[in-house]
Protein backbone atom coordinates (compact mmCIF):
# COMPACT_ATOMS: atom_id res chain seq x y z
CA UNK A 1 0.00 0.00 0.00
CA UNK A 2 1.33 3.33 -0.60
CA UNK A 3 1.47 5.71 2.33
CA UNK A 4 -1.57 8.73 2.16
CA UNK A 5 1.51 10.99 2.92
CA UNK A 6 3.86 10.11 0.21
CA UNK A 7 4.48 12.66 -2.70
CA UNK A 8 4.39 10.13 -5.55
CA UNK A 9 7.55 11.90 -7.94
CA UNK A 10 7.91 11.61 -11.75
CA UNK A 11 11.06 12.75 -13.36
CA UNK A 12 10.46 15.20 -16.93
CA UNK A 13 12.98 15.20 -19.51
CA UNK A 14 14.38 18.28 -20.58
CA UNK A 15 14.80 19.79 -24.09
CA UNK A 16 16.36 17.07 -25.47
CA UNK A 17 17.28 16.43 -29.00
CA UNK A 18 18.11 13.62 -31.08
CA UNK A 19 19.38 13.95 -34.16
CA UNK A 20 18.52 11.43 -37.38
CA UNK A 21 19.55 11.02 -40.73
CA UNK A 22 17.24 9.34 -42.71
CA UNK A 23 18.53 7.57 -46.21
CA UNK A 24 15.45 8.29 -49.07
CA UNK A 25 17.23 5.16 -51.14
CA UNK A 26 17.50 5.64 -55.09
CA UNK A 27 14.08 5.27 -55.88
CA UNK A 28 12.80 7.69 -52.96
CA UNK A 29 15.80 10.28 -54.18
CA UNK A 30 14.16 10.34 -57.96
CA UNK A 31 10.85 11.20 -56.69
CA UNK A 32 12.01 14.28 -54.82
CA UNK A 33 13.74 15.38 -57.08
CA UNK A 34 11.65 14.96 -60.26
CA UNK A 35 8.74 16.61 -57.82
CA UNK A 36 10.96 19.74 -56.96
CA UNK A 37 12.56 20.44 -60.62
CA UNK A 38 9.60 19.60 -62.81
CA UNK A 39 6.56 19.72 -59.86
CA UNK A 40 5.87 15.96 -61.31
CA UNK A 41 5.28 12.54 -59.74
CA UNK A 42 6.61 9.70 -60.70
CA UNK A 43 5.61 5.95 -59.51
CA UNK A 44 7.14 2.78 -60.05
CA UNK A 45 5.21 -0.04 -62.00
CA UNK A 46 5.78 -3.96 -61.27
CA UNK A 47 6.38 -5.69 -65.02
CA UNK A 48 4.58 -8.47 -63.24
CA UNK A 49 1.33 -7.15 -61.65
CA UNK A 50 1.38 -4.39 -63.42
CA UNK A 51 0.81 -1.76 -59.96
CA UNK A 52 2.32 1.53 -60.21
CA UNK A 53 3.49 2.34 -56.86
CA UNK A 54 3.43 5.83 -55.00
CA UNK A 55 5.75 6.49 -52.48
CA UNK A 56 7.93 4.25 -54.98
CA UNK A 57 9.98 1.69 -53.56
CA UNK A 58 11.99 -1.05 -55.09
CA UNK A 59 10.91 -3.98 -54.70
CA UNK A 60 6.75 -5.36 -55.04
CA UNK A 61 5.52 -6.75 -51.81
CA UNK A 62 3.43 -9.39 -53.55
CA UNK A 63 5.43 -10.21 -56.28
CA UNK A 64 8.74 -9.84 -54.80
CA UNK A 65 9.97 -8.65 -58.10
CA UNK A 66 12.48 -5.69 -58.90
CA UNK A 67 10.77 -2.71 -59.56
CA UNK A 68 12.45 -0.94 -62.58
CA UNK A 69 9.60 1.08 -64.71
CA UNK A 70 8.74 4.79 -63.75
CA UNK A 71 5.69 5.97 -65.00
CA UNK A 72 4.31 9.59 -64.37
CA UNK A 73 1.12 9.50 -62.54
CA UNK A 74 -1.35 12.50 -61.58
CA UNK A 75 -0.38 15.57 -60.81
CA UNK A 76 -4.68 15.24 -60.17
CA UNK A 77 -6.44 12.15 -58.23
CA UNK A 78 -9.28 11.71 -56.01
CA UNK A 79 -9.78 11.07 -52.45
CA UNK A 80 -9.64 7.15 -51.82
CA UNK A 81 -10.64 8.19 -48.06
CA UNK A 82 -9.99 11.07 -45.35
CA UNK A 83 -10.40 12.71 -42.14
CA UNK A 84 -10.78 15.87 -40.13
CA UNK A 85 -8.06 16.05 -37.46
CA UNK A 86 -9.51 18.10 -35.00
CA UNK A 87 -7.44 16.97 -31.87
CA UNK A 88 -4.39 19.02 -30.94
CA UNK A 89 -1.08 16.60 -30.39
CA UNK A 90 2.80 16.87 -30.60
CA UNK A 91 4.29 16.22 -33.86
CA UNK A 92 7.43 14.39 -32.89
CA UNK A 93 9.25 15.56 -36.11
CA UNK A 94 9.27 19.34 -35.38
CA UNK A 95 8.20 19.39 -31.35
CA UNK A 96 5.46 21.79 -32.13
CA UNK A 97 1.60 21.03 -31.95
CA UNK A 98 -0.32 20.23 -35.39
CA UNK A 99 -2.47 23.07 -36.70
CA UNK A 100 -5.68 21.36 -36.38
CA UNK A 101 -8.30 20.89 -37.53
CA UNK A 102 -6.41 19.89 -40.39
CA UNK A 103 -7.86 17.51 -43.51
CA UNK A 104 -6.03 14.08 -44.21
CA UNK A 105 -6.63 12.68 -47.55
CA UNK A 106 -5.79 9.36 -49.07
CA UNK A 107 -4.98 10.29 -52.48
CA UNK A 108 -5.21 8.38 -55.37
CA UNK A 109 -3.53 10.03 -58.20
CA UNK A 110 -4.41 9.50 -61.14
CA UNK A 111 -2.84 6.31 -62.65
CA UNK A 112 -1.22 4.95 -59.17
CA UNK A 113 -2.40 1.64 -57.67
CA UNK A 114 -1.93 3.42 -54.16
CA UNK A 115 -2.54 6.05 -52.09
CA UNK A 116 -0.03 9.33 -51.28
CA UNK A 117 -0.96 10.52 -47.51
CA UNK A 118 -1.09 14.24 -47.41
CA UNK A 119 -2.91 17.23 -46.20
CA UNK A 120 -6.06 17.99 -47.85
CA UNK A 121 -7.42 21.80 -47.82
CA UNK A 122 -10.82 22.02 -46.10
CA UNK A 123 -13.10 23.23 -49.08
CA UNK A 124 -14.53 26.99 -47.68
CA UNK A 125 -17.49 26.08 -49.26
CA UNK A 126 -19.08 21.87 -48.40
CA UNK A 127 -17.39 19.22 -46.90
CA UNK A 128 -14.82 17.06 -48.25
CA UNK A 129 -16.48 13.90 -49.47
CA UNK A 130 -14.85 10.20 -50.71
CA UNK A 131 -14.48 10.88 -54.31
CA UNK A 132 -13.89 14.02 -54.60
CA UNK A 133 -10.75 15.23 -57.21
CA UNK A 134 -8.11 17.04 -55.82
CA UNK A 135 -5.02 18.93 -57.58
CA UNK A 136 -1.65 19.55 -55.73
CA UNK A 137 -0.87 23.11 -54.49
CA UNK A 138 2.98 23.29 -54.83
CA UNK A 139 5.38 25.02 -52.31
CA UNK A 140 7.05 28.01 -53.80
CA UNK A 141 10.64 27.29 -52.27
CA UNK A 142 10.93 23.16 -53.32
CA UNK A 143 13.05 21.00 -51.16
CA UNK A 144 12.70 18.22 -52.22
CA UNK A 145 10.51 16.71 -49.38
CA UNK A 146 6.85 15.86 -48.86
CA UNK A 147 6.55 19.48 -48.03
CA UNK A 148 7.50 20.98 -51.83
CA UNK A 149 3.19 19.90 -51.84
CA UNK A 150 1.29 22.35 -49.49
CA UNK A 151 -1.61 20.32 -49.60
CA UNK A 152 -4.19 18.82 -52.15
CA UNK A 153 -7.23 20.77 -52.79
CA UNK A 154 -10.86 20.47 -54.01
CA UNK A 155 -10.88 23.88 -55.68
CA UNK A 156 -10.33 23.72 -59.53
CA UNK A 157 -9.86 20.30 -59.69
CA UNK B 1 5.91 -30.68 -31.74
CA UNK B 2 4.17 -30.52 -28.60
CA UNK B 3 1.11 -29.60 -27.67
CA UNK B 4 0.74 -26.19 -25.82
CA UNK B 5 -1.96 -24.62 -22.98
CA UNK B 6 -2.32 -21.52 -20.83
CA UNK B 7 -2.41 -22.84 -17.79
CA UNK B 8 -2.89 -19.67 -15.64
CA UNK B 9 -2.81 -15.30 -15.76
CA UNK B 10 -2.28 -12.53 -14.10
CA UNK B 11 -3.31 -9.00 -14.79
CA UNK B 12 -2.63 -5.64 -12.85
CA UNK B 13 -5.64 -3.16 -12.04
CA UNK B 14 -5.41 -1.14 -15.23
CA UNK B 15 -5.57 2.81 -14.80
CA UNK B 16 -4.62 5.76 -16.56
CA UNK B 17 -1.69 6.34 -14.67
CA UNK B 18 0.24 4.36 -12.20
CA UNK B 19 2.37 6.76 -10.08
CA UNK B 20 3.44 4.49 -6.88
CA UNK B 21 5.31 1.89 -9.86
CA UNK B 22 8.10 2.19 -12.21
CA UNK B 23 7.87 -0.54 -14.88
CA UNK B 24 9.88 -3.35 -13.44
CA UNK B 25 7.20 -2.86 -10.31
CA UNK B 26 4.39 -2.93 -12.43
CA UNK B 27 5.70 -6.04 -14.26
CA UNK B 28 6.25 -7.54 -11.04
CA UNK B 29 2.64 -7.10 -9.88
CA UNK B 30 1.31 -9.38 -12.83
CA UNK B 31 3.94 -11.76 -12.62
CA UNK B 32 3.24 -12.25 -9.22
CA UNK B 33 -0.60 -12.25 -9.76
CA UNK B 34 0.09 -15.19 -12.92
CA UNK B 35 2.17 -17.33 -10.14
CA UNK B 36 -0.19 -17.40 -7.51
CA UNK B 37 -3.19 -18.38 -10.28
CA UNK B 38 -0.94 -21.32 -11.10
CA UNK B 39 0.70 -22.20 -7.66
CA UNK B 40 4.11 -22.23 -9.50
CA UNK B 41 7.22 -20.30 -8.21
CA UNK B 42 9.70 -18.49 -9.74
CA UNK B 43 11.91 -21.51 -9.76
CA UNK B 44 9.61 -23.87 -11.40
CA UNK B 45 9.40 -21.53 -14.71
CA UNK B 46 12.17 -22.13 -17.67
CA UNK B 47 12.19 -19.14 -19.21
CA UNK B 48 10.50 -15.29 -19.77
CA UNK B 49 9.27 -13.85 -22.64
CA UNK B 50 8.61 -10.04 -22.76
CA UNK B 51 7.30 -7.16 -24.30
CA UNK B 52 6.09 -4.10 -25.25
CA UNK B 53 6.43 -0.93 -27.20
CA UNK B 54 9.57 0.65 -26.21
CA UNK B 55 9.03 3.93 -27.16
CA UNK B 56 6.15 5.25 -25.60
CA UNK B 57 8.43 5.05 -22.42
CA UNK B 58 11.55 5.76 -24.23
CA UNK B 59 13.79 3.61 -22.43
CA UNK B 60 14.68 0.44 -24.47
CA UNK B 61 15.67 -3.01 -23.29
CA UNK B 62 13.03 -3.79 -20.84
CA UNK B 63 14.30 -7.98 -21.47
CA UNK B 64 17.43 -6.13 -19.54
CA UNK B 65 16.09 -3.58 -16.71
CA UNK B 66 13.04 -5.50 -15.53
CA UNK B 67 14.56 -8.55 -14.86
CA UNK B 68 14.21 -8.60 -11.18
CA UNK B 69 10.61 -7.86 -11.54
CA UNK B 70 10.07 -10.16 -14.57
CA UNK B 71 11.25 -12.91 -12.91
CA UNK B 72 14.17 -14.13 -15.30
CA UNK B 73 16.93 -13.02 -13.51
CA UNK B 74 19.14 -15.59 -14.42
CA UNK B 75 17.18 -17.64 -16.70
CA UNK B 76 16.75 -17.60 -20.70
CA UNK B 77 14.81 -13.79 -21.49
CA UNK B 78 13.90 -12.91 -24.53
CA UNK B 79 12.04 -9.94 -26.13
CA UNK B 80 9.40 -9.56 -28.46
CA UNK B 81 7.99 -6.33 -30.04
CA UNK B 82 5.65 -5.42 -33.13
CA UNK B 83 3.78 -2.52 -31.86
CA UNK B 84 0.65 -2.82 -31.28
CA UNK B 85 0.14 -6.21 -31.99
CA UNK B 86 3.10 -6.80 -29.66
CA UNK B 87 0.61 -8.36 -26.90
CA UNK B 88 -0.44 -10.87 -29.71
CA UNK B 89 2.68 -11.35 -30.97
CA UNK B 90 3.89 -12.65 -27.16
CA UNK B 91 0.98 -14.43 -27.12
CA UNK B 92 1.42 -16.41 -30.42
CA UNK B 93 5.66 -16.33 -29.93
CA UNK B 94 4.92 -18.44 -26.29
CA UNK B 95 3.17 -20.79 -27.89
CA UNK B 96 5.49 -21.48 -30.64
CA UNK B 97 8.29 -21.39 -28.02
CA UNK B 98 6.68 -24.24 -26.10
CA UNK B 99 5.49 -26.18 -28.91
CA UNK B 100 9.25 -26.53 -29.65
CA UNK B 101 10.33 -28.62 -27.19
CA UNK B 102 12.92 -26.49 -25.55
CA UNK B 103 10.53 -24.93 -22.33
CA UNK B 104 8.25 -26.16 -20.88
CA UNK B 105 7.10 -23.84 -18.30
CA UNK B 106 7.15 -19.95 -20.01
CA UNK B 107 6.13 -17.02 -18.32
CA UNK B 108 4.82 -14.37 -21.23
CA UNK B 109 4.78 -11.06 -19.89
CA UNK B 110 3.13 -7.46 -21.71
CA UNK B 111 3.10 -4.43 -20.48
CA UNK B 112 2.42 -0.46 -21.08
CA UNK B 113 3.27 2.55 -19.24
CA UNK B 114 1.15 4.60 -21.16
CA UNK B 115 1.09 7.58 -19.00
CA UNK B 116 4.79 8.35 -19.23
CA UNK B 117 4.81 10.03 -22.90
CA UNK B 118 2.50 11.38 -25.45
CA UNK B 119 0.48 8.23 -27.43
CA UNK B 120 0.30 9.91 -30.51
CA UNK B 121 3.73 11.12 -30.84
CA UNK B 122 5.36 7.99 -29.94
CA UNK B 123 2.99 5.75 -32.31
CA UNK B 124 4.01 8.43 -35.07
CA UNK B 125 7.79 7.37 -34.42
CA UNK B 126 6.96 3.89 -35.90
CA UNK B 127 5.98 5.28 -38.72
CA UNK B 128 8.50 6.45 -41.79
CA UNK B 129 9.96 9.34 -41.50
CA UNK B 130 10.24 10.73 -45.33
CA UNK B 131 6.94 9.43 -47.05
CA UNK B 132 4.37 8.75 -43.74
CA UNK B 133 5.21 11.05 -40.42
CA UNK B 134 4.38 14.97 -41.64
CA UNK B 135 0.83 14.33 -42.41
CA UNK B 136 0.12 11.28 -39.59
CA UNK B 137 -1.53 11.68 -36.49
CA UNK B 138 -0.99 8.60 -34.73
CA UNK B 139 -3.80 5.15 -34.76
CA UNK B 140 -6.41 7.90 -34.55
CA UNK B 141 -5.97 9.45 -37.58
CA UNK B 142 -5.77 5.74 -39.57
CA UNK B 143 -8.87 4.60 -37.82
CA UNK B 144 -10.78 7.81 -38.92
CA UNK B 145 -9.78 6.98 -42.58
CA UNK B 146 -10.91 3.32 -42.02
CA UNK B 147 -13.96 4.36 -40.38
CA UNK B 148 -14.88 6.91 -43.15
CA UNK B 149 -14.24 4.29 -45.96
CA UNK B 150 -16.84 1.67 -44.46
CA UNK B 151 -19.27 4.11 -43.70
CA UNK B 152 -19.40 5.36 -47.24
CA UNK B 153 -19.68 1.94 -48.42
CA UNK B 154 -22.38 0.71 -46.47
CA UNK B 155 -24.36 3.46 -44.91
CA UNK B 156 -23.06 2.62 -41.04
CA UNK B 157 -24.16 5.34 -39.07
CA UNK B 158 -22.15 6.35 -36.18
CA UNK B 159 -25.13 5.36 -33.80
CA UNK B 160 -24.26 1.80 -35.20
CA UNK B 161 -20.53 2.24 -33.86
CA UNK B 162 -21.80 3.96 -30.46
CA UNK B 163 -23.79 1.14 -29.48
CA UNK B 164 -20.66 -1.07 -29.37
CA UNK B 165 -19.43 0.98 -26.89
CA UNK B 166 -22.30 1.36 -24.67
CA UNK B 167 -21.94 -3.15 -25.02
CA UNK B 168 -18.16 -3.17 -24.45
CA UNK B 169 -19.01 -0.52 -21.43
CA UNK B 170 -21.55 -2.66 -19.94
CA UNK B 171 -18.98 -5.71 -20.05
CA UNK B 172 -16.23 -3.71 -18.02
CA UNK B 173 -18.54 -3.04 -15.31
CA UNK B 174 -18.42 -6.32 -14.28
CA UNK B 175 -14.25 -6.77 -15.02
CA UNK B 176 -12.48 -5.57 -11.98
CA UNK B 177 -9.37 -5.03 -13.86
CA UNK B 178 -10.82 -2.91 -16.28
CA UNK B 179 -9.91 0.38 -16.76
CA UNK B 180 -12.74 2.55 -17.95
CA UNK B 181 -15.46 0.96 -15.76
CA UNK B 182 -18.29 3.58 -16.57
CA UNK B 183 -21.25 2.99 -18.09
CA UNK B 184 -22.66 4.66 -21.03
CA UNK B 185 -26.08 5.87 -23.36
CA UNK B 186 -25.45 6.22 -26.89
CA UNK B 187 -26.38 9.93 -26.82
CA UNK B 188 -23.46 10.21 -25.16
CA UNK B 189 -21.05 9.44 -26.72
CA UNK B 190 -22.66 10.74 -30.15
CA UNK B 191 -22.60 14.17 -28.21
CA UNK B 192 -18.54 13.44 -27.01
CA UNK B 193 -16.26 15.79 -29.01
CA UNK B 194 -15.13 14.79 -32.43
CA UNK B 195 -11.87 14.17 -32.68
CA UNK B 196 -11.51 12.90 -36.51
CA UNK B 197 -14.47 12.17 -38.39
CA UNK B 198 -15.71 10.74 -37.89
CA UNK B 199 -14.57 9.28 -34.64
CA UNK B 200 -15.59 11.04 -31.47
CA UNK B 201 -13.60 11.02 -28.28
CA UNK B 202 -15.73 7.81 -26.43
CA UNK B 203 -15.48 5.72 -29.86
CA UNK B 204 -11.88 5.07 -28.99
CA UNK B 205 -9.77 3.26 -26.72
CA UNK B 206 -8.19 5.00 -23.81
CA UNK B 207 -4.92 5.01 -22.62
CA UNK B 208 -3.73 2.94 -19.87
CA UNK B 209 -0.92 1.83 -17.50
CA UNK B 210 -1.09 -1.80 -17.10
CA UNK B 211 0.94 -5.56 -17.29
CA UNK B 212 -0.51 -8.81 -17.76
CA UNK B 213 1.59 -12.36 -16.92
CA UNK B 214 0.50 -15.50 -18.67
CA UNK B 215 2.33 -18.74 -18.34
CA UNK B 216 2.40 -21.23 -21.09
CA UNK B 217 2.95 -25.36 -20.29
CA UNK B 218 3.67 -28.22 -22.70
CA UNK B 219 1.31 -30.97 -22.91
CA UNK B 220 4.46 -32.90 -20.51
CA UNK B 221 3.09 -30.68 -17.35
CA UNK B 222 0.07 -28.70 -18.18
CA UNK B 223 -2.46 -31.11 -16.51
CA UNK B 224 -0.23 -31.56 -13.33
CA UNK B 225 -0.30 -27.37 -12.81
CA UNK B 226 -4.01 -26.46 -13.76
CA UNK B 227 -7.13 -28.45 -13.31
CA UNK B 228 -8.36 -27.02 -16.58
CA UNK B 229 -5.64 -25.92 -19.36
CA UNK B 230 -6.54 -23.73 -21.93
CA UNK B 231 -5.51 -25.51 -25.27
CA UNK B 232 -4.05 -23.65 -28.47
CA UNK B 233 -5.54 -24.50 -31.15
CA UNK B 234 -4.23 -22.10 -33.87
CA UNK B 235 -2.57 -19.11 -34.50
CA UNK B 236 -2.00 -16.70 -37.49
CA UNK B 237 -0.70 -13.58 -38.11
CA UNK B 238 -0.51 -11.73 -41.79
CA UNK B 239 1.09 -7.93 -42.23
CA UNK B 240 -0.26 -6.51 -45.16
CA UNK B 241 2.02 -3.42 -46.29
CA UNK B 242 4.46 -0.81 -45.93
CA UNK B 243 3.21 2.44 -45.88
CA UNK B 244 0.18 3.81 -44.79
CA UNK B 245 -1.08 4.76 -48.22
CA UNK B 246 -0.64 1.44 -49.05
CA UNK B 247 -3.74 0.21 -47.40
CA UNK B 248 -6.77 -1.72 -49.09
CA UNK B 249 -9.28 -0.51 -46.37
CA UNK B 250 -12.43 -2.88 -46.46
CA UNK B 251 -11.86 -5.60 -45.68
CA UNK B 252 -9.04 -5.31 -43.22
CA UNK B 253 -7.32 -8.06 -45.79
CA UNK B 254 -4.46 -9.08 -42.81
CA UNK B 255 -7.91 -10.06 -40.41
CA UNK B 256 -9.51 -11.88 -43.21
CA UNK B 257 -6.60 -14.32 -44.16
CA UNK B 258 -5.02 -14.71 -40.90
CA UNK B 259 -8.86 -15.87 -39.71
CA UNK B 260 -9.34 -17.85 -42.80
CA UNK B 261 -5.87 -19.72 -41.79
CA UNK B 262 -6.87 -20.41 -37.90
CA UNK B 263 -10.25 -21.58 -38.67
CA UNK B 264 -8.61 -24.42 -41.13
CA UNK B 265 -6.26 -25.49 -38.95
CA UNK B 266 -9.28 -25.42 -35.94
CA UNK B 267 -11.56 -27.42 -37.76
CA UNK B 268 -14.35 -23.87 -37.80
CA UNK B 269 -16.08 -23.93 -40.87
CA UNK B 270 -19.32 -21.93 -39.14
CA UNK B 271 -17.00 -19.51 -36.53
CA UNK B 272 -20.26 -17.92 -34.99
CA UNK B 273 -21.96 -21.17 -34.37
CA UNK B 274 -19.07 -23.15 -33.11
CA UNK B 275 -16.74 -20.04 -31.70
CA UNK B 276 -18.17 -19.66 -28.06
CA UNK B 277 -16.43 -16.43 -26.85
CA UNK B 278 -14.26 -13.52 -28.73
CA UNK B 279 -11.65 -11.13 -27.33
CA UNK B 280 -10.95 -8.94 -30.01
CA UNK B 281 -8.14 -5.92 -30.33
CA UNK B 282 -10.92 -3.40 -31.38
CA UNK B 283 -9.40 -0.30 -30.71
CA UNK B 284 -12.03 2.05 -32.22
CA UNK B 285 -15.93 1.27 -32.24
CA UNK B 286 -16.17 0.90 -35.87
CA UNK B 287 -13.72 -2.03 -35.68
CA UNK B 288 -16.49 -3.72 -33.71
CA UNK B 289 -18.78 -4.00 -36.83
CA UNK B 290 -16.26 -4.41 -39.97
CA UNK B 291 -14.01 -6.73 -38.79
CA UNK B 292 -16.22 -8.90 -37.50
CA UNK B 293 -16.91 -8.98 -41.05
CA UNK B 294 -13.64 -9.70 -41.95
CA UNK B 295 -13.96 -12.46 -39.37
CA UNK B 296 -16.93 -13.64 -41.45
CA UNK B 297 -19.52 -13.37 -38.57
CA UNK B 298 -21.49 -11.36 -40.83
CA UNK B 299 -21.73 -10.71 -44.31
CA UNK B 300 -20.59 -7.56 -46.04
CA UNK B 301 -21.95 -4.09 -44.11
CA UNK B 302 -24.25 -6.42 -42.32
CA UNK B 303 -21.51 -6.22 -38.83
CA UNK B 304 -24.14 -3.39 -37.21
CA UNK B 305 -27.14 -5.67 -37.74
CA UNK B 306 -25.78 -8.61 -35.44
CA UNK B 307 -24.59 -5.68 -33.17
CA UNK B 308 -27.79 -4.37 -32.77
CA UNK B 309 -29.78 -7.88 -32.83
CA UNK B 310 -27.83 -8.46 -29.69
CA UNK B 311 -25.86 -11.60 -31.17
CA UNK B 312 -22.71 -10.02 -29.75
CA UNK B 313 -24.09 -9.38 -25.86
CA UNK B 314 -22.99 -11.50 -22.46
CA UNK B 315 -26.13 -13.74 -23.72
CA UNK B 316 -26.39 -13.89 -27.25
CA UNK B 317 -25.25 -16.29 -29.71
CA UNK B 318 -21.11 -15.34 -29.31
CA UNK B 319 -20.20 -13.10 -27.03
CA UNK B 320 -17.73 -10.19 -27.58
CA UNK B 321 -15.44 -8.52 -25.26
CA UNK B 322 -17.00 -10.00 -22.17
CA UNK B 323 -13.76 -8.18 -20.22
CA UNK B 324 -14.91 -4.72 -22.17
CA UNK B 325 -12.90 -5.14 -24.47
CA UNK B 326 -9.98 -2.56 -25.77
CA UNK B 327 -12.22 0.51 -25.81
CA UNK B 328 -11.92 0.21 -22.16
CA UNK B 329 -8.67 -1.44 -21.41
CA UNK B 330 -5.57 -0.34 -23.51
CA UNK B 331 -2.28 -0.82 -22.32
CA UNK B 332 -0.73 -1.00 -26.12
CA UNK B 333 2.12 -3.94 -25.25
CA UNK B 334 -0.06 -5.82 -22.92
CA UNK B 335 -3.50 -5.57 -24.59
CA UNK B 336 -3.17 -8.52 -27.44
CA UNK B 337 -1.90 -10.69 -24.56
CA UNK B 338 -4.45 -9.82 -21.90
CA UNK B 339 -6.92 -10.72 -24.60
CA UNK B 340 -5.26 -14.63 -24.78
CA UNK B 341 -5.43 -14.25 -20.79
CA UNK B 342 -9.44 -13.40 -21.25
CA UNK B 343 -10.16 -16.24 -23.31
CA UNK B 344 -7.94 -19.11 -21.25
CA UNK B 345 -10.04 -17.08 -18.16
CA UNK B 346 -13.28 -18.19 -19.51
CA UNK B 347 -12.37 -21.70 -20.87
CA UNK B 348 -10.85 -22.68 -17.27
CA UNK B 349 -13.98 -21.24 -16.03
CA UNK B 350 -12.17 -18.24 -13.76
CA UNK B 351 -13.32 -15.54 -15.56
CA UNK B 352 -15.67 -14.32 -12.51
CA UNK B 353 -18.69 -11.97 -12.72
CA UNK B 354 -18.04 -11.46 -16.55
CA UNK B 355 -17.95 -15.42 -17.07
CA UNK B 356 -19.63 -16.68 -20.18
CA UNK B 357 -21.22 -20.02 -19.05
CA UNK B 358 -20.11 -23.09 -20.76
CA UNK B 359 -17.10 -21.68 -23.23
CA UNK B 360 -15.46 -24.74 -25.27
CA UNK B 361 -13.50 -22.84 -27.84
CA UNK B 362 -12.47 -18.82 -27.70
CA UNK B 363 -10.84 -16.56 -30.22
CA UNK B 364 -8.61 -13.34 -29.82
CA UNK B 365 -7.18 -11.25 -32.17
CA UNK B 366 -4.15 -8.44 -31.96
CA UNK B 367 -3.86 -5.53 -34.28
CA UNK B 368 -1.46 -2.92 -35.22
CA UNK B 369 0.53 -0.63 -37.17
CA UNK B 370 -0.44 -0.88 -40.71
CA UNK B 371 -2.98 -2.94 -39.94
CA UNK B 372 -1.61 -6.47 -39.23
CA UNK B 373 -3.46 -8.75 -37.54
CA UNK B 374 -2.57 -11.82 -35.15
CA UNK B 375 -5.28 -14.47 -34.54
CA UNK B 376 -5.35 -17.39 -32.14
CA UNK B 377 -7.72 -20.03 -31.10
CA UNK B 378 -8.36 -22.02 -27.94
CA UNK B 379 -10.35 -24.47 -27.20
CA UNK B 380 -10.59 -26.88 -23.60
CA UNK B 381 -10.35 -30.23 -25.68
CA UNK B 382 -6.46 -30.84 -26.12
CA UNK B 383 -5.86 -30.71 -30.02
Amino acid sequence: MVKKNLNLLTLTNGESFQPFRYALGSAGARFFQELKDNNRFMGLRCAKCEKVYIPPRNVCGPCFEPLKDWVQVGPEGSIYSFTVLRFAFIDPETGEKKPVPYGYGFIRLDGASTNLQHFLELPKNGDLKIGMRVRPVFAKNAQGNMRDIVHFSVDGA
Amino acid sequence: MKRVAIVGSGQTHHTGSRLDVNGPELINEAVIRALEDTGLKRKDIDGVLIGNMDHFEGVNGVELWSIDGNGGLMKPTIKMTTGGTTGSTLAIGGYHLVASGHFDRLLVIGWEKNSESDTTGAITTAFDPIWDRMVFAGAISGLAIDAMNYCHKFGVTPKDAARVVVRDRMNALKNPFAHVRKEITIEEVLRSPLIADPLRLWDMCPRTDGACAVIYASEDVAEKIAPKPTWILAAANRHPYSYVGDVECYPITSLYHASREAYAKAGIKEPLKEIDVMELYTPYSYANLSWIEALGLAKPGEGPKLVWDGATEMDGELPINPSGGVICTNPIGATGLIRAAECAGQISGKAGDHQVPGVKTALSTGFGGCFWSDILIYGEKKP
